[in-house]
Parts: structure tokens; sequence; C-alpha cells
């Protein structure tokens, strides 16, 4: 912790002054109370979904330092900006944190805020369940990023391979932070999964039959199937590898029997599937964008689903391609190679349907719009070399090199990050009752992007002139020097752009005047037909639906009214009671996470033993709902001028 | 009439059993064959993983070795009755007996308990002839994979309990009778799971 250079300490310090900066403002604004009764301990599913945006934006910042520092480290032949052990750790936290750390909340983010109000339910299926899954994630989140300045971060890369995993290769805390942050967080996914299934299954409206959810709830259905039949995968390879190294099992070990292929396997029966998890929201996300800002119904809806779905099931059939050079064999390859080429046809449909969509239509090109668009060739290019790598002998030249690098970073942030900020954009009116400033943004979208294809571009031509991935330095003979130069200046440029979507949030906090209406894009579906932001039991009476995209036909044919409320329809609402125990929860699981991370068993076994008591303490309890009267929702209903 | 049962009008419908009739209640029912479906892929990745290492035995004790008949019999038989008197004590509950919901789910607890300790036995003699599961890739899936069952069946045990615990003190309502049908539901998956265990595991185990 002491020897670590001037890196760490710089950012131990940084890390001090902020979290006396909070505590010092939360003080002296006496807000520690409001803190805990409005978030902390809250199950409404729009405030946990600000929390887990809140959540997703840091860490976006966290692995986009990384990724600089990276970069940096790579800018020309023979830099020693990192050592190799530093550089190691940040490569590994910079994709698990943007993988299970920043997509990962960020679309629990739009699920959260946005499908119950589009199905017209009061909240999800288990609020409580899913502040527990909030909190989970939040502390896994923590216990890993708390590797970084206590005890070493993990060095393995996100996969974390055994053999090199083990214990005698890798001693230290540092790959116990991963096991055990990502398992934590991992569970609260499943839930999370669990969750959402059964809202979108139970709790639609009357009248929202399947075929007329809008498109962003069945990418969710599709999402969190994925998450339920993928996730036990990880739970599982993460916990034997644990158990390797804490109990000294032999799974994956070279001697007594153990078989590190087996953990790379399981791990890629989820880690595949994670990608479809991912990115399927993002297409949700196109689909509700690109209707309502060509004011067109989207083309070919039934398409749209049924190809979600072939996406969901393919997703699973797909994971021997990360492992095409290792020995499988041909039948095997041949197979995984087809499959995976399959999962371009039902994409291709949905992308063709985007652009049907827009053709003819009145294009509005605001924020979201904008991040759809520049979507689009992104997600040609990456599809294309996407097909590449999935061609089993081009992939024997192709493997572990730049090029398998630019192309999932053209998919996961030409595809997810693109989808996850052009939902932020769409939904922020519908979250806070302000847009964000139209002017910063484009200067985000443009700067971000130029950046991304200048940073990446370069890295598709270094693969093929043979430049690994992983690698810490590379000598100046081997050629590669201008093409990394170049791409570090697009990861700085992206970094850039990023500072511009930081400026334009701050500056419409304060300067962005109020949406009264509810629905400042004149858009198409369920969510739109509330006032901004959602008062907290979401629909003062629960609206009956008559066919797809209820609120434009309302509008169309001019009767909303139907949509809104009257007051004699308005009875009392039982909603459930705030609860702390899920962040107690939480904080149990990382006392135990913590306990494991150092061998102190004593640490463990009290964490575990809190998490088992708050199970019993829920258990046994009776009354967690309370009633809101009719009288009060009147009244609200008539501050917000519905009545 | 609860916020949460907006998609099914509420009635008391006496055709319609005591733990479906609040769509509140009803919802949770779902969500726990959703949980059961993860829980089933997390024993299908141990089942995987024992059956690509149960030849990896390093030397050591191998499965025709080390498993004792009588002993996996014994198991089989008392967590297949304990499935059979969990079903009685959803049978009693329709019937609205509460007093008989209680006795059959105490004797479920008991052939609950009485299954742990078999398997302790079993657990503890074969550590003690040194078949530990730091001995062989094949001894730490076969640890691992059956004793998840067994902490399964542990925590399905500290559940009736606290079901039991409910249903003495609030009787039979919609809630409670929801958590014991619950209950019963994961009982009887990890019956199912142990029809796994004791083909794939112990019978092939004797056999091959």
């Amino acid at each position: 912790m002491w020897n670590e250079g001037y890196l760490i300490w710089i950012s131990d310090a940084l890390i001090v002054l902020v979290v006396v900066g909070i505590v010092g403002a939360l003080t002296y604004l006496k807000k520690w109370r409001w803190l805990w009764d409005n978030w902390l301990t809250t199950v409404d599913h729009k405030k946990i979904g600000i929390m887990y945006l809140i959540a997703a934006l840091l860490m976006f910042f966290r692995g986009g330092v990384d990724a600089l520092l990276l970069r940096t480290q790579l800018a020309q032949p023979g830099e020693h900006f990192l050592d190799a052990e530093h550089y190691d750790q940040i490569f590994t936290t910079h994709g698990t944190i943007m993988i299970l750390f920043m997509a990962m909340p960020f679309l629990f983010a739009l699920f959260n805020i946005v499908v119950p109000l589009q199905i017209g339910a009061r909240d999800v299926a288990f609020p409580y369940l899913n502040a527990i899954s909030f909190w989970l994630f939040f502390f896994g989140a923590m216990l890993f990023n708390l590797s970084f300045v206590f005890g070493g971060s993990p060095d393995a890369g996100w996969t974390s391979y055994p053999p090199l995993t083990e214990l005698g290769f890798d001693p230290g805390p540092g790959e116990n932070y991963y096991l055990l942050g990502v398992q934590i967080s991992g569970i609260g996914s499943i839930a999370t999964g669990i969750n959402f299934i059964a809202t979108i299954l139970k709790m639609r409206a009357p009248g929202m039959k399947l075929m007329r959810m809008p498109l962003f709830t069945w990418s969710t259905l599709g999402s969190c199937l994925i998450i339920i039949f993928a996730f036990p995968a990880l739970s599982v390879s993460l916990a034997l590898l644990m158990l390797d190294r804490v109990v000294g099992t032999h799974f994956f070990t070279m001697m007594h029997g153990g078989n590190p292929m087996m953990f790379i396997n399981l791990f890629w029966v989820w880690g595949h599937p994670e990608v479809y998890i991912v990115v399927l929201p993002a297409f949700g996300v196109y689909s509700e964008v690109v209707a309502t800002f060509t004011r067109k119904r989207i083309f070919g809806y039934s398409s749209m689903v049924a190809s979600l779905m072939l996406i969901t099931v393919i997703s699973y059939f797909v994971w021997a391609h990360h492992f095409f050079t290792m020995g499988a064999g041909a039948d095997v390859n041949t197979f995984f190679a087809v499959a995976s080429m399959a999962v371009g046809i039902p994409t291709g449909v949905k992308v063709f349907n985007w652009l049907f969509t827009m053709f003819r239509g009145r294009i509005r090109v605001t924020l979201p719009m904008l991040w759809t668009l520049g979507f689009i060739p992104n997600f040609a290019i990456g599809g294309a070399t996407g097909i590449m790598l999935a061609a089993a002998p081009g992939d024997y030249q192709y493997h572990n090199s730049y090029f398998l690098i630019a192309h999932f970073h053209q998919m996961l942030i030409g595809g997810v990050v693109n989808g996850m900020l052009a939902g932020m954009y769409y939904w922020w009116p519908k979250m806070f009752g302000f847009r964000l400033n139209e002017r910063l943004g484009k200067w985000a979208f443009w700067i971000f992007n130029i950046g991304f294809y200048i940073c990446f571009l370069p890295q598709y031509a270094l693969g093929f002139e043979g430049m690994q991935r992983r690698m810490y330095t590379y000598p100046t003979d081997m050629g590669w020097g201008s093409l990394n130069f170049v791409s570090t200046i697009g990861a700085y440029l992206m970094g850039v752009g990023f500072l511009f979507i930081v400026w334009q949030v701050l500056y419409s906090l304060f300067h962005m005047e109020r949406d009264t209406t509810g629905d400042p894009w004149d858009a198409r579906t369920l969510e739109w037909s509330l006032p901004s932001p959602v008062p907290h039991y979401n629909f003062a009476v629960i609206p009956t639906i008559t066919e797809r995209d209820v609120w434009w036909a309302a509008k169309q044919r001019g009767t909303t009214d139907l949509l809104t409320t009257s007051t004699e329809d308005i009875k009392e609402i039982h909603m459930p009671k705030n609860s702390g125990r899920p962040f107690i929860m939480g904080l149990a699981f990382f006392v135990a996470g913590f306990g494991f991370v150092f061998n102190w068993y004593i640490l463990a076994v009290i964490g575990l033993a809190g998490v088992a008591l708050c199970m019993i303490l829920r258990a046994l309890e009776d009354q967690d709902e309370y009633v809101i009267p009719a009288e009060e929702v009147r009244e609200t209903e008539s501050a917000l001028g519905r009545l | 009439m609860s916020a949460l049962q907006h998609a099914v009008t509420a009635h008391a419908d006496t055709d319609t059993p005591l733990e479906y009739q609040n769509p509140h209640e009803s919802v949770k029912i779902t969500g726990f064959w959703i949980f059961m479906a993860t829980d089933m892929l997390l024993f299908g990745c141990l089942f995987a993983t024992y059956l690509v290492l149960r030849t990896h035995t390093d030397g050591g004790p191998t499965a025709h070795h080390l498993f004792d008949i009588p002993g996996f019999t014994a198991e089989t038989f008392i967590l297949l009755t304990s499935s059979f008197t969990g079903g009685l004590s959803t049978l009693a509950m329709r019937l609205g007996k509460r007093k008989q919901v209680m006795a059959w789910l105490t004797l479920t607890i008991l052939l609950g308990l009485a299954f742990i300790g078999l398997e302790v036995q079993e657990f503890a003699a074969d550590v003690a002839i040194g078949a530990t599961m730091q001995r062989s890739a094949f001894l730490s899936a076969f640890f691992t994979l059956v004793g998840t069952h067994g902490s399964h069946v542990s925590i399905g045990i500290v559940w009736m309990v606290l079901t039991l615990i409910q249903i003495a003190r609030r009787g039979l309502n919609q809630k409670t009778a929801r958590k014991l049908f619950i209950v019963n539901l994961y009982w009887h998956f990890l019956d199912v799971v142990w029809v796994f265990i004791f083909t794939i595991v112990y019978l092939s185990g004797v056999v091959m």
C-alpha cells in the first residue's frame, strides 16, 4: 500500500478529499436524515433507478480513467509510465468495471426507471428485493474498488483464467477482491432478472397484451431471461475458483486432476450471453427513440420482437468462439462459428427495421436520436468484423490481437454505451423534469464519436500487424508506434467528450427550464402520459390499454383524458414501506466479502450472520405496506394540474 | 385492495386455492418459479463440473471405493418421504386444517434433519479415511455438488421452522399459505435435484 508509487498516492489523497468533502457537506447542510429517509432506505423503483444511474456514471469515469492510463502507457514504444504489474491491474479493473459496474447498472437504471411506467404498473413485482439488488450491486462494486487502495487490485484480466489465478501463481488479495466483488453484485443481478421477468409477465395494466408492449420492455424481458439463465454459471465459476484459492480444492489447478478449461467453459457460458444482456436493452432504446423522433410507428414490430427473442436463445450457443484456438476440434469449432454468425441475422433485421422506420419520416435530430444515428455505422463496422472473428479459421489469425479489441469496443461502445446514453437523454426529463442542454450535448457527441473512431480504427490495423492484447509495452522496431499514438489521441478525445457530458449535466441542473407537460418529445408510449418527475405511486388510476403506442394513439384521437385521471376513480393506494434492511444487508455482504478477501474468517462469519439475521427478520415481518388515502392522491394530482 | 394487484381484479374466489387468492401474494409464487430456474442452472453447472471431473481421482479414492450403498439409499428414502409429508402439509393447508399443517411440517423438518445427519456422517467418514475435498478434483467436485445440495436442505429446514412459527402465531391466511406453498415448492425442487444426484453421482459411481 505504501510503495505503490505516486499515481496511487495521488488517487488516495483525492479519494480522502472527496470523502471528507461529501461527509462535510452532508453534515454542514444537515442532510444525513434526508439521505437516509429519501434514498438509502427507498424501495421506489424510480429512485433506485436514479441511484443506479449515478453509480454507473461514476464507474464510467473510473473505468475511463483506467483506459486513459492504459493508452498513455501504450502511446509510444518502450514507455515506462506504468510498470508491468500496475498495467496488468489496470486493464483488469478497466474491463471488469466497464462490463459489470458500468454497463450493468446503466441498464438496470433504465429498467427501473422505465419498465413499470411503460407497462402501467405501480411498482416492480418485488420492490424490497429491488432495493436489495441495488445494494448488493453497490457494495460489490465498492468492494472491488477498494482493492485499488487496500491490498492490490486483481491483475489476471477480467476473465480471470486459471491456472494463472490460482493461489500459487497469483498470491495476495487482488484476485479475491475480483471473485467476491463480482460474486456479490452478481447475486443482485440475478435478483433483478427475476424481479423484472415477474414484473413484465404479471404486473401489466389491463389490456397490455404482450404484443402491445413497447419494444424497450420487450428488450428488458429478453435481457432478463438471459440474466437468469447465464448468471448462475458465473456464480458457479467464481465460487469454484474461490474454493480453489481459499479452501484448497482442485477444480482448476494444474495438479491433482484439476481442469482449467472447465473454468473457461463455465465463464463464457455466462460471458458471451452477457454481451447480449447489455446490448438488448440498447436495442430497445433505439427502437423507442427512432419511433418517437421520426413520428412513425416502428417498422416491423413483430419481427423486432421475434429477433429479440431469437438473439436471446442463440446467445447460449456461441460461447466456445472465445477459445477456437484451444484445441476443441473442427466439429465443435464449426458449430460455434455457425451459431456466432447466425446472431448477425436477427441483428440485421433490427437494423434494417430502424432504417425503414426512419425512411420518409420527419426526423428530429435531438440528442437521443443523434446517439442512435451514431450507433448505426458503428454497428455495421463492428458487425462485419464480428463475422470475421466468428469464422474459426480466420480467428486463428486475429485471436487475442488488437483486431479483437477494436471489434468488441466497437460493439460495446458503439452499441451499448451509445444506447445507454441515448436512453439517458431520452428519459432524463421523465426522471428529473428538465431536458439536458442540447448544445453541450452535441459537442459531447461529436467529440466522443470522432475520438472513438480515431481510437479504435488504428487498432484493427495494429491487430493485423501482430500486436497482441494485454501487451504492457513494445519495442520501437515493431513499427506500431505511430498507430498507437493516434489511438491514444482518440482515447483522450473520448475523455474530453465525457467531460462535456459532465459539464452538460451540471449546466442543465441550473439553467434548463422545467418541463411541465410530462411529454417533452411528443412521444408514443405510456410513461409520457405521466407528469415529470412521476409521483411515487406512478398512476393515480391504472389505465386500460387498448392498443400499441397507446399514448400516441390517444393524442391523435384527442382522447388523452381517458389515460389521465378523473376525481371519482381515485381510490386509496397501498405502497410498500421504506426499509433500511436492504442497505444493512448489502453492508453485511460487504463485511463478509472483505473477511474472505483477507482470510479473516471471524469477520466473514460476522458478515454472514448479519445477512442471515436480515433474512430472518424479513421472513417474520408482517406489515410492510402503508396506505396513501384517496384524499392525499387527489391533492397531489390536482397540484400537478391533472384534475 | 393492494396496490400491486391491479393487474387482476381482486376477488375472494373460493375455487382458487388460498395461496393464489391475493394476486399480490400469487405473483411471489411466479417469482419463486423463476428463482428455481436460476437455482436449477446453478446445479446444472455443478453437475457438468462433476461429470467432467468424476474420473480425475489423481490416484486417490474413487467413487466405487467411497460410496456406501445403504447410506445413500437411506438418505434417498428419507428425503423422498419428507417431500411427501411436505406435500401433505400443503394439502392440509388447502383443507384449512392448521394443526395438521403444523404436524406434517414438523415431521418434514425432522426427516430433513435426519437426512442432514446422515449426510454429515457420510462426509465425516470420507474425511476420516483421507478422502477430503483437497485430495483430488473428483472429490472437490463431489463434496461441492452434494454439499451445495446439503446446504440448500439446511436452509430449507430453517425456512420451514420460520414458516411454522408464523403459522403458529398468525394462523392460515393468504400470506402464510403462500409462504407454506413456496417453501414446499423449494423442498420438492431439492428432492428433484437429489434424484439426479442419486442417479448421476451415487448409482453411476458404484456401478461404473
